[in-house]
């Protein structure tokens, strides 16, 4: 019996074609690769820099090559992979454009999913309360938060427009990645995590 | 007396030596009319012989990879941080087989043999050997002993080249290539050090172009720079500065060229030990191998098209501080082989001790090592578990 998934993983697996080959950066445990593998009989590797995820990829059985992704994804050729997926992280790099432009040349196909600053409770931590939210979905204070990037799922959404990106597939979920069907009339504003299929300009 | 190991050694060992009659091709052109190989091995097989692992040594190693020979050795084995019961190998799980490679000085066929065509030491006519020749005597070793497939294949810097070579001359003999602070093939630099040192053997006077043995001597000066050399190559600038500093043995300056510094002191020792356990024909042949291997070569210098004939899974380790075959050169081996679609993963590690660092038992090294043997030994008891019913 597979352990109970987290609904974000079950979404973003619907998305991937059966058999596809698959990048994911910072891939953290291996729990998304493993269930892909598992369930869409995918192949591929997950990047991460943090010694002890990599060793619980290894415990996993899944692939997992340690990588600094500030460095960029030089060693991977163009078109090498059907999706390269950013699970969490891109709010956490610094050269966030550059490495939607490497996703989106390595890959076919991305998918992207980031918790959204534009949830009300940050709105109205921010401006009623004059401070940096601290939501579930962003846990730290501003001063030892790994999210170095925040940006709403309008601000994305703006991005992948100026760059031509294709908006394939978007879901939002709420703060434990749970679906409800009320979230998707107001994502920017109830939504807290968003998942995205992109495609190449 | 044996209680007296630490409990998670194997213990006492016993080489074994095995002879083959059938003539080995080498890559040179030549043939070798037979040779020996000694080994040793630790754990059991298992019945359906799916639990055996291949320990490959690097340049100055041998057969006695873990373990001791006699119950008041001082050290025991090259590599007995990593086998043992409980260590990253595990001979609990695993049955374990080391051996000395051809052109060896430890028992294996070599220099220092008999040539059966003359009656005396082989010498300088030993032919030189490759990895590709080596990994072809493994097999026959393999084969002697039932083993049709290896759990894994594991071994550190030229140790790990073996490995490589392993997965891409007998892909169907290999399951698992464990390849630690390794490289693709050699550097110019690799090569320019290699070469320092074969001159330092080739010009000491006692070489006699090789012939030694005959004249009751042996090029202790030149193997002892030959040695000096290298052991820089494995050390890190910042852990000789962290172990050694500008250290005076004397606390003063003496204006002479004896010995002064600390490092010159460990340095000489270093050299001093190593002329008496090793031989330098056999020291010029293993820098050869070193020198010549190059698995792409043979795809058109294409390494993604010589992974492509690999059907085992990899883990590559390498080490921040190792500057011999740094971290750049295990991602060669990664990209090429993300290239080729096989299955990897690789680990760098943080360590001050260079080289040197794939015999040290590192914290985070030894996680990943031991995570990934479990994953194999977990394959192993499977395979068993299905060849039972």
């Amino acid at each position: 019996m597979p352990p109970l998934l987290r609904p974000d993983l079950k979404i973003i697996s619907e998305w991937i074609r059966p058999g596809s080959r698959i990048l994911d950066l910072g891939c953290g445990d291996g729990a998304l690769l493993a269930y892909l593998r598992d369930q869409r009989q995918t192949r591929g590797y997950g990047l991460e820099i943090d010694a002890d995820k990599i060793t619980r990829c290894i415990q996993a059985g899944v692939n997992v090559i340690h990588t600094d992704l500030e460095a960029g994804l030089s060693d991977f050729d163009d078109d090498s992979f059907d999706y390269v997926l950013m699970t969490q992280t891109l709010q956490t790099v610094r050269h966030t454009e550059w490495l939607l432009d490497e996703m989106l040349r390595v890959g076919r196909e991305g998918v992207v999913t980031f918790p959204n600053f534009g949830h009300w409770k940050c709105r109205l931590q921010l401006a009623l309360g004059g401070r940096m939210p601290v939501v579930k979905t962003l846990p730290h204070a501003w001063y030892n938060t790994p999210n170095i990037h925040l940006f709403t799922i309008r601000d994305f959404e703006q991005l992948c427009r100026d760059k031509g990106i294709q908006l394939l597939q978007c879901v939002v979920l709420d703060h434990a990645h749970r679906l409800s069907p009320g979230l998707q009339l107001f994502p920017n504003l109830l939504g807290e995590v968003a998942l995205y299929h992109l495609g190449r300009p | 007396m044996i209680s007296s190991f630490p409990p998670d050694s194997v213990g006492l060992v016993t080489p074994q030596i095995l002879r083959f009659d059938e003539p080995l091709p080498l890559d040179c052109g030549r043939t070798l009319p037979g040779f020996e190989l000694i080994y040793e091995t630790y754990g059991a097989l298992n019945a359906d012989r799916s639990n055996a692992i291949l320990i490959c040594h690097a340049l100055s190693g041998d057969h006695h990879a873990a373990g001791y020979h006699q119950a008041d050795d001082s050290k025991p084995g090259w590599w007995d941080t990593s086998i043992g019961p409980g260590k990253p190998i595990d001979t609990r799980h695993f049955f374990v087989v080391c051996c000395n490679n051809l052109g060896g000085c430890k028992g294996s066929t070599g220099p220092v043999s008999i040539n059966p065509d003359t009656g005396k030491p082989y010498g300088p006519n030993f032919p030189i050997v490759t990895v590709k020749d080596w990994v072809r005597s493994q097999a026959r070793l393999a084969d002697r002993l039932g083993i049709t497939a290896w759990a894994a294949v594991i071994g550190g810097s030229l140790g790990g080249m073996q490995a490589m070579q392993w997965t891409i001359d007998f892909p169907d003999r290999i399951r698992h290539a464990v390849v630690i602070a390794a490289a693709p093939r050699l550097s110019t630099q690799n090569i320019a050090f290699n070469e320092v040192a074969r001159q330092a053997i080739l010009s000491d006077p006692d070489f006699h172009e090789g012939h030694y043995y005959e004249q009751g001597v042996i090029p202790r000066r030149g193997l002892m720079v030959a040695r000096m050399l290298g052991h820089i190559t494995y050390l890190s600038d910042e852990g000789m500065r962290a172990r050694f500093g500008r250290e005076l043995r004397e606390g003063k300056l003496n204006f002479h060229f004896e010995s002064e510094f600390e490092i010159e002191s460990y340095l000489r020792h270093q050299g001093y030990s190593f002329v008496g356990r090793f031989d330098a024909n056999t020291y010029l042949l293993m820098t050869k191998a070193l020198d010549y291997f190059d698995p792409a070569a043979d795809f058109d210098n294409d390494l993604a098209a010589a992974f492509r004939q690999a059907q085992a899974r990899f883990l590559i380790i390498s080490f921040i501080s190792d500057w011999r075959f740094s971290p750049a050169r295990s991602r060669e081996i990664v990209k090429a082989l993300v290239a080729a679609k096989r299955d990897v993963s690789y680990a760098e590690i943080p360590s001050t001790q260079g080289h040197d660092a794939f015999l040290m038992p590192i914290p985070r090294y030894f996680e990943t090592f031991t995570a990934y043997m479990q994953r194999v030994a977990g394959e192993v008891s499977h395979d068993a578990s299905l060849a039972k019913t």
